[in-house]
């Protein structure tokens, strides 16, 4: 639906010292699903901010503009906690039928809980509904910051499936930032690692496995090692030079 | 143990271990006034003869409603004006930077003052006798619900910019209730504040209300007819709290539960 072209030279928040983005350039085919890794503090959020539309002072250009359709997933659920469950659905998307919510619900394995207050659901369960929400409006672009961390690795996979099966109704062009490269190789069609702050892109990576996927699939494992032991440096956050495109 | 369950403090309705301390001084207060037996200090049993008369064959319903009305309306006035400033300038430093002296000045006006420069300014009026009122509260709302505003969660507001909720909705959803809290101090601390200066303005400059009759009672030192007077406005207040800022708060509040 929407092909996503990234093209930032520089991003320095107000009053800081340096830069927290350098020169970081990439593109993202209709209903590809990137996964962006890189150690923490590299700024992952900030790209996604300026990506969402929410930060607009950076130097550069992004494609996605007013009229996207974004869906954002945080590193919480950040459900309104007085809102019940179906209400906080409907803050994204007005006069969204009862049935509609409940199909919903039940798709994300959380059939009967539209009248539950969020702090009534386990973590596991917020995290669904935040995913739903973000579906919910028909997302062209969808942005996950890390929504899956701290999560234990059934509750983790569990969502995967989740997220697998409601991007299969709308498939948007997603946008994954974490800094956990297993949860990448498991979700993602191709891993971009960047740099310590300011990131730049080091690697771009296809990953051409068959889907679904888990974290603790061999063939992921399998990734995993390769790909550490290929370039050590990746998540140390050394900068290497160019990206180079490459294939499994 | 059926009887020594009811002995203990948990079996005992709440009602009732509210309303004790208020039996327990009314209890003094009848000993002691049959004891000393003088006029100057009315038995509350008298209070409750004078209340009553002045029920039935006296002014005190036209004067109550008279008085409630002006609180409601200055309560009305200074909750609305209170929250909208309070919000402003908790999100902006600049309305913050430009209003904070002003604040700190009106903070600090005795209710006097204010009252005197509305009279003189605007007219011996029910116009000026509301504002005089809603100038002495507004201040401290201000300040309760720019802390609030100030305490907002931006990770919750950050969802409706991503959204792209409509601000009337962010306001409704997002906004207003973290500001519950602060807005129901305001509202309790407010009504309490409120009617005590209704009454001080009504003796100034107004010739009806409770304030005006406390006033004529007070040349007569008519004390039975004042604390009459004072009983049937606390009743109201204790049902305005009972019957309404409690149940709002209990259902403003309830997903906390």
């Amino acid at each position: 639906m929407s092909r996503l072209d990234v093209a930032i030279r520089a991003k320095r928040h107000a009053g800081a010292p340096a830069d927290t983005l350098g020169e970081l350039q990439f593109s993202a085919e209709s209903g590809d699903f990137l996964a962006i890794v890189g150690p923490s503090g590299a700024g992952k959020t900030t790209l996604l901010k300026i990506i969402a539309g929410l930060d607009p002072a950076f130097d550069g250009a992004v494609s996605a503009g007013r009229d996207t359709r974004v869906g954002f997933v945080f590193q919480e659920p950040r459900l309104l906690p007085w809102l019940d469950v179906a209400d906080n659905l409907r803050l994204v998307q007005p006069d969204l039928p009862d049935a509609l919510i409940d199909a919903g619900l039940a798709k994300v394995g959380l059939p009967g809980t539209a009248h539950q207050l969020p702090l009534r659901l386990s973590g596991g369960m917020q995290r669904r509904v935040a995913l739903l929400r973000a579906f919910l409006i028909k997302p062209e672009l969808l942005l996950l910051d890390e929504p899956f961390i701290s999560l234990d690795a059934p509750t983790a996979d569990s969502l995967y499936d989740v997220l697998a099966a409601l991007r299969a109704d709308v498939m948007p062009t997603t946008l994954l930032v974490t800094h956990d490269l297993r949860e990448a190789l498991a979700l993602a069609d191709r891993v971009l690692f960047v740099s310590k702050s300011p990131a730049r892109v080091i690697l771009d990576h296809r990953v051409a496995l068959p889907k679904p996927r888990h974290r603790d699939d061999d063939a992921v494992s399998q990734a995993h090692h390769e790909l550490m032991s290929r370039h050590p440096e990746l998540l140390g956050g050394l900068a290497a030079a160019c990206p180079k495109p490459e294939a499994v | 143990m059926p009887v020594a369950k009811s002995a203990m403090p948990g079996g005992v309705p709440d009602a009732v271990i509210r309303s004790a301390s208020l039996l327990a001084l009314l209890l003094i207060w009848q000993l002691v006034a049959l004891r000393v037996n003088d006029p100057l200090l009315p038995s509350p049993t008298a209070v409750l003869a004078s209340l009553f008369h002045h029920l039935t064959a006296g002014e005190l319903l036209h004067h109550l409603g008279v008085t409630l009305l002006r609180v409601a309306a200055s309560f009305v006035i200074a909750m609305v004006v209170g929250v909208a400033v309070g919000v402003w300038m908790g999100r902006s430093k600049l309305a913050n930077n430009l209003f904070d002296s002003l604040l700190v000045l009106m903070l600090n006006l005795p209710a006097l003052v204010a009252a005197i420069l509305c009279f003189i300014w605007i007219g011996l009026n029910e116009t000026a006798a509301v504002i005089a009122v809603a100038i002495n509260k507004i201040p401290t709302v201000i300040t309760n619900i720019r802390e609030g505003a100030r305490a907002l969660d931006q990770q919750l507001l950050q969802v409706g910019e991503v959204y792209r909720v409509p601000r009337i909705t962010v306001l409704r959803r997002i906004v207003l209730p973290q500001l519950y809290p602060y807005i129901m101090a305001s509202a309790r601390s407010g009504l309490a504040l409120i009617w005590k200066i209704v009454l001080v303005i009504e003796l100034l400059g107004r010739s009806d209300g409770i304030g005006f009759q406390l006033g004529s009672f007070f040349q007569f030192f008519d004390l039975t007819s004042i604390l009459a007077y004072t009983a049937a406005f606390a009743a109201v207040v204790f049902v305005i709290e009972a019957l309404l800022l409690r149940p709002l708060d209990r259902k403003l509040n309830g997903w906390r539960a």
